[in-house]
């Protein structure tokens, strides 16, 4: 909401006679918007950091990195052009599967499943997107559930291929670039997967800041119109989707090379509706959405869960129902005003 | 941002004081990774109540050291599975895993496991081939090999000529239908039909209408124990119970944590399995008592597989006099036998399987509540499968 006007305010002097020239403005318009804020440098930092001050967590950040990769790829296509989807996990399970099948017949270095596996979830991702171009967000939530379905049970059948219901045995991926060898610490794996989350964030934060991530927003918010200023809907939601399909298959390949094991559950329909939830804690739109959603649904449950095992679903709940009536803005809000006077009383 | 800064300090000031004290006494973790939400949670219920009872019968003090539980929520998720294992590994030290509710997550498990040179318990997964997986998995559960090719020699042995099985389509149910029918037509039985059913939201009658017309003298039936009641449920709609096939399955079917719901539509099931609530022993009469007592529910399979798992672990530490060195506890558990709930067991030496009875019970009502009577008992059976490969 606070983009489009922003978008508006900005672009409104640059009509009027007195404003600067009309071919610099949009571009330093542009520029001004993907200048790095000292929040962002922050946020890495800390991530970085943890793989230092955490030593015993690198489990648990690893799974909070790929869910992070994971949700990122949802916010593109959700956050940034308004695609509903239920069944984002079946890209999740294409690049698990591949990056696992590859490993376990021979191909055991880590970055080239990577490719491989971004390569043939992009490619499922093309294909499907076609699925989704007409029809109302109802059709979409249903199209794309149903084509996670369809995987689910490929999956369940192949078993010759897959291991069917018992999953995948035998995924034992090589040192990283023939360097670096995973440990039982996951220390390396974490290193990994933020290495790779962070290069995808860049070039995900480099694309939605472009005229394309712009002309994606404009669709999002009103298509009709969109379509009517002469942006091609259907070839912009094909290519978004198709990044964010890749997106998706290299978690589901890291999750595979960092667990050493796929089943059949990666295609499960609670893996997507996660990454929607994840969203809802942290918010879409602005990248950085699914990576604090995906930190705090992460703590939450591991944290939860330890304290006691079979009723912290029931806090979860209600921790969420909470976020919902209280809006997640307000309580930003909030301790963003507490933090403004705590700085300002030590000025 | 603020607030991601504000968990990572909550973590690390939870990590710091969660590590300090307890180092007192010495203390043998145990570490069990269970479904406790989700789809699978009963089995996780049943084997914690189960752990949980052993121990305040038993005491939390063997051979000098304290006996901590921790209990983790894997919601039936492999790479959780594995992640917890993995944690309680290489943060909290276990001396012990344990639990494992299905195949897959057991899989996860296993490089960790051997990694770690951790003994790990598996009380409920019974898909034969996970003891192969790592030399450190042991297991108090059973494998569905032993229940089926039982009551395959059993329905041989008792007049049923024609077959026809009915399982779920998965790996464990094909595993089932295969041993059914080898062992069935090599004792000169003759399988008239197979079926597999959608293991997710099953619609059996279809497949229940191809058994009317097929008139077998019996069904074999496995489905994963959630699914029994609704299977009982079309199998009387469709008045199966009264056209004379006989109504043969694995335990699971008849579970005894959801079989007093199923109502009188399951009276008369014969199903075969290691235990069942009703066996008559004073072991499993204090069992039962003391289980409904503690956690107000009839303790099923997977409780008494928990059950048994922490004997295992007490046992090897008594014999080891208190040393955690896995590989030691580990050589201390094959071979052991002792009196379970269920009869007498033994820990296979080289196979790290449950060498048990199997029983072979029908569905009948004992003070009102329905029960499996135990009629006939196949003595120490091995794993089949392993047997087959000479293990």
């Amino acid at each position: 909401m606070s983009d489009a006007s922003t978008l508006n305010g900005a672009a409104a002097p640059s009509g009027t006679p007195s404003g600067t020239p009309a071919s610099t403005a949009p571009r330093d318009f542009l520029i001004g918007k993907s200048r790095w804020k000292p929040a962002e440098f922050a946020f890495w930092a800390v991530a970085v950091g943890a793989l230092f001050a955490l030593p015993d967590r690198h489990l648990l950040l690893n799974e909070i990195a790929i869910l992070g990769l994971f949700t990122l790829s949802l916010d593109l296509i959700l956050g940034f052009a308004g695609i509903v989807s239920l069944g984002h996990a079946a890209f999740l399970g294409i690049g698990a599967y591949a990056a696992g099948l590859l490993t376990k017949h021979g191909v055991s270095e880590p970055l080239t499943g990577l490719l491989a596996a971004g390569a043939l979830a992009g490619a499922v991702g093309f294909l499907s997107s076609f699925l989704i171009l007409r029809g109302t967000d109802l059709t979409r939530l249903m199209v794309t559930l149903g084509v996670a379905l369809i995987f689910h049970e490929l999956a369940n059948r192949l078993d010759w291929i897959t291991g069917g219901a018992d999953g995948l045995l035998g995924v034992a991926p090589g040192p990283i670039a023939g360097l670096f060898e995973f440990d039982i610490f996951g220390t390396t794996a974490y290193a990994y997967s933020l290495a790779v989350l962070f290069v995808l964030f860049l070039l995900a934060r480099r694309i939605v800041h472009s005229p394309f991530g712009l002309s994606l927003r404009a669709l999002k918010d009103n298509r009709l119109r969109a379509g009517s200023l002469g942006i091609a809907s259907a070839r912009r939601i094909v290519a978004v989707y198709t990044l964010a399909a890749v997106y998706a298959g290299i978690a589901g390949a890291l999750l595979t090379q960092t667990t050493q094991f796929v089943s059949l559950e990666i295609l499960d329909f609670a893996r997507s509706a996660d990454a929607l939830l994840v969203l809802v804690i942290g918010g879409t739109g602005y990248l950085y959405g699914g990576l604090v959603g995906a930190v705090a649904f992460t703590l939450l449950k591991d944290g939860l869960s330890a304290i006691t095992p079979a009723y912290w679903l029931f806090w979860m709940g209600l921790f969420l129902v909470v976020l919902v009536l209280v809006g997640r803005d307000r309580m930003v809000e909030r301790v963003r005003g507490l933090l403004a006077r705590a700085v300002g009383r030590r000025a | 941002m603020l607030r991601r800064q504000f968990l990572a300090a909550a973590a690390v000031a939870a990590a710091l004081a969660g590590g300090l004290p307890a180092q007192a006494q010495q203390v043998a973790k145990v570490g069990l990774v269970l479904p406790m939400t989700g789809p699978f949670a009963s089995t996780g219920r049943q084997i914690e109540a189960a752990a949980r009872l052993y121990i305040a019968q038993h005491g939390d003090t063997v051979a000098g050291r304290k006996i901590e539980l921790l209990v983790r929520d894997d919601t039936g998720t492999p790479d959780v599975t594995r992640r917890l294992t993995q944690e309680l590994v290489v943060n909290e030290k276990v001396s012990f895993l344990g639990g494992f509710g299905l195949t897959p997550l057991a899989y996860a498990a296993a490089p960790i496991a051997t990694q770690g040179k951790v003994p790990a318990i598996v009380m409920a997964a019974a898909t034969s081939a996970i003891t192969e997986q790592s030399p450190f998995f042991v297991r108090t559960s059973f494998t569905l090999p032993q229940a089926t090719v039982v009551m395959a020699d059993w329905a041989a042995k008792n007049g049923v000529k024609k077959m026809m099985s009915l399982v779920s389509d998965y790996g464990p149910g094909i595993d089932a239908e295969k041993s059914f029918k080898d062992r069935f037509t090599a004792a000169g039985g003759e399988s008239v039909g197979e079926l597999r059913v959608p293991l997710r939201n099953p619609d059996f009658a279809p497949f229940l209408q191809r058994v009317v017309d097929a008139k077998p003298d019996a069904l074999f039936v496995f489905v994963p124990s959630g699914v029994g009641a609704q299977f009982m449920k079309q199998f009387v709609e469709r008045g199966l119970d009264k056209s004379g096939v006989k109504l043969l399955a694995t335990g699971d079917v008849t579970d005894d944590d959801i079989l007093n719901d199923m109502g009188d539509a399951a009276l008369g099931v014969i199903t075969s399995h290691h235990y069942a609530a009703a066996h008559q022993s004073p072991e499993n009469k204090a069992f039962v008592d003391a289980f409904r007592k503690a956690s107000n529910a009839r303790p099923n399979f997977m409780a008494v597989g928990g059950w048994d798992g922490m004997h295992v672990i007490y046992e090897a530490l008594k014999k080891t006099g208190g040393s955690t060195d896995g590989t030691a506890l580990l050589d201390a558990m094959k071979g052991m036998s002792w009196t379970s709930p269920r009869g007498p067991v033994q820990i296979d030496a080289a196979t790290r399987e449950m060498v048990q009875n199997i029983y072979i019970r029908k569905v009948e009502k004992v003070e009102d509540e329905l029960h499996n009577v135990e009629f006939a008992t196949f003595e120490a059976v091995k794993d089949p499968t392993k047997a087959a490969k000479g293990g």
